[in-house]
């Protein structure tokens, strides 16, 4: 019989989807105060859907780390709808949370979606929804049911149905490597390439409305800076000058984008017109490396690195260039910064004893916390609900994606096998 | 490795100087370091284009200069006891200061550059893996701007050169750890034809 077992899981390991490599979330600790949740299994009448759309909400909700869902044979009963639920039953299991649906074909095609969350101490629903969506749109969709279920238990808007962006590099067997800039769901599941190339590909950044990426390609032997279209791929070049081209950051209204070019002899900000071709010189300072700038959430300063005092450390300037304010004092080394979408936090890489760790600092008291420990953690970039971290860091000498609470507690890791994966970047929630 | 690399490269080039037809209305491709040098061209790249780097473009530039000046000169550049023939300059982390046992190797290309005021040299930066990746870039620019402003106090002009950095993005090393790391802050010299 173990045998019988062991072929099994040898041919599955060789069946071709395994090709297609899915970043594979696990939780690596912190859920202790998890929130139970009870999810039954959606109904369906006759076949099977081709998504097991409670699964993935179940997977959602508990990746968040904030929920803990219930183990399918501790449900005592299958509802569907509130008519079959049996609340005082329910309360046995202290579970607040109950979702409930079903999923029926309409005309194998389309589906008609119904879900149902109930407090189940008040016995009243939370929300409740009804949706049809072709078979392709079931994942996406059940992403947006754990996106309601999340709001409605925790108040804060959830991030399921968002997007990764993210590089990797794959080795050749003649030891050359393939770059790819890859998107996938929050899940890391439907991983598409958008961008492969035989130079390196650097720092994705969205666009505020999620429907383009800009990006760092060295597909011309130098560090320029591109817009792509993620639906139809039309892409192009918007920085080629001499020098570095870089850096590129989308401002929040979408219409510019901060960028480092050393068109000057120097690295500088500038602040990219898209819609003119405008460049508007931000910094001058031309002993120093000033790079990597973000915007703050008003739109009007910019976050970015510089060594001008000696050694890498953050500051704020007004986007329409003036006094460098520094924001970053504790640790030798302070970059890669970050802000949370609501302009409180600033997630940088932050160096203690000669190792990088993912950092967030209170923009209001400057207080700095640590909130990873491998010591070779780099590219943070926000949650777009401002919940987690997600970042870049080394497992067993390869790049791989991790993510972490802003408070510290709850962790997860996103492997992938085969390539090395870094670079992440949240995309913003769809609207 | 990289004396099989560099054997190779000498032999190409050789061979290469007997050809005197060879690529030379080519424009120059961007790519320089010998490590992309067997790049595999049928790799499907999306919307990539004029991407196409082939490694015989790569033998070629290094090459060209030969062809264009003539072997004696290829000669002198290739030569394994010239100074001439460390192609590549290490630097201390964070650093983008010369080293004093890297001062010669500089004064010989600095002169070869300035009895050769036709030839053009591309400095690519590059840095270890630790930190940002965004600062890196910038690093390796300043390491490859700090040769240009010695190799250029000492006879070579500005147009002779092409400046490019890599970050962290092209180690010369996998590896993590010093060994590695070492490795990888460098700035190499390559002639490129003109």
């Amino acid at each position: 019989m173990t045998k019988i077992w062991l072929t099994l899981i040898w041919l599955l390991a060789f069946l071709p989807w395994q090709a297609q490599a899915e970043l594979v979330i696990e939780i690596t600790g912190g859920t202790e105060a998890a929130l139970p949740i009870a999810i039954v299994p959606f109904g369906n009448t006759g076949f099977a859907p081709p998504e097991d759309i409670s699964h993935v909400i179940s997977n959602d909700l508990a990746r968040s780390g904030r929920f803990a869902p219930l183990p399918q044979q501790d449900l005592i009963s299958q509802p569907h709808e509130k008519a079959q639920i049996n609340f005082q039953d329910w309360r046995l299991l202290r579970s607040e949370g109950l979702l409930v649906g079903k999923v029926d074909s309409i005309d194998g095609e389309t589906y008609q979606v119904q879900f149902q969350l109930f407090d189940v101490y008040k016995a009243q629903q939370l929300v409740g929804k009804r949706y049809q969506v072709p078979a392709s749109g079931l994942r996406r969709l059940a992403h947006q049911i754990a996106d309601e279920v999340y709001q409605a238990l925790t108040g804060e808007v959830g991030v399921f149905s968002t997007r990764l962006a993210f590089v990797t590099a794959i080795k050749n067997v003649d030891g050359t490597k393939r770059f790819a800039l890859q998107v996938s769901d929050s899940d890391g599941a439907n991983p598409r390439t958008v961008l492969q190339s035989k130079q390196p590909i650097m720092s994705p950044n969205w666009s505020p409305d999620g429907e383009r990426l800009t990006y760092v390609s060295f597909e011309n032997g130098n560090a320029e800076v591109f817009i792509q279209e993620m639906t139809s791929g039309r892409r192009n070049s918007v920085a080629a000058f001499k020098g570095l081209n870089s850096a590129p950051s989308w401002s929040p209204d979408g219409k510019k984008l901060a960028l480092t070019l050393s068109k000057a002899g120097n690295p500088e900000i500038y602040v990219l017109e898209l819609a003119t071709g405008n460049l508007a010189r931000v910094t001058h300072n031309s002993q120093a490396i000033d790079t990597e700038a973000v915007w703050m959430p008003n739109g009007n300063e910019l976050v970015f690195t510089s060594d001008r005092g000696g050694r890498p450390q953050i500051y704020k300037v007004p986007a329409i260039g003036g006094k460098a304010e520094r924001l970053t004092f504790e640790g030798s080394y302070n970059a890669s910064p970050d802000i949370s979408p609501d302009g409180q936090m600033m997630t940088m890489v932050h160096v203690q004893n000669g190792k990088f760790y993912i950092a967030v600092q209170d923009l209001t008291t400057g207080a700095v916390h640590v909130l990873t420990d491998t010591g070779r953690d780099e590219s943070p970039s926000f949650a777009p609900n401002g919940r987690m971290i997600l970042y870049a860091t080394e497992q067993k000498g390869k790049g791989v994606l991790a993510a972490v609470s802003v408070d510290g507690r709850i962790h997860q890791r996103l492997g992938e096998s085969g390539s090395e994966v870094r670079e992440p970047a949240w995309s913003p929630i769809r609207k | 490795m990289k004396l099989v690399k560099l054997t190779a490269i000498l032999l190409a080039i050789t061979w290469l100087a007997g050809c005197s037809s060879l690529g030379m209305g080519k424009k120059d491709t961007d790519t320089t370091e010998s490590d992309v040098v067997v790049e595999d061209l049928s790799a499907q790249s999306l919307g990539v284009d004029g991407e196409n780097v082939s490694g015989s473009d790569l033998g070629g530039a290094e090459a060209r200069v030969i062809v264009g000046e003539d072997a004696y000169q290829g000669n002198e550049l290739n030569d394994p006891a010239s100074p001439l023939s460390n192609r590549i300059v290490y630097f201390d982390y964070d650093s983008s200061s010369v080293r004093i046992q890297d001062q010669a190797t500089l004064t010989a290309h600095a002169a070869y550059l300035g009895t050769h005021p036709n030839v053009t040299i591309r400095l690519i930066g590059h840095t270890d893996e630790r930190g940002s990746r965004e600062y890196n870039l910038a690093l390796g620019e300043r390491r490859a701007l700090a040769i240009r402003q010695i190799l250029m106090l000492q006879g070579a002009s500005l147009e002779q050169f092409q400046v490019t950095s890599f970050g962290e993005e092209r180690p010369a090393v996998e590896g993590h750890d010093e060994g590695a790391w070492a490795q990888n802050r460098r700035v190499e010299l390559v002639y490129v034809g003109r």
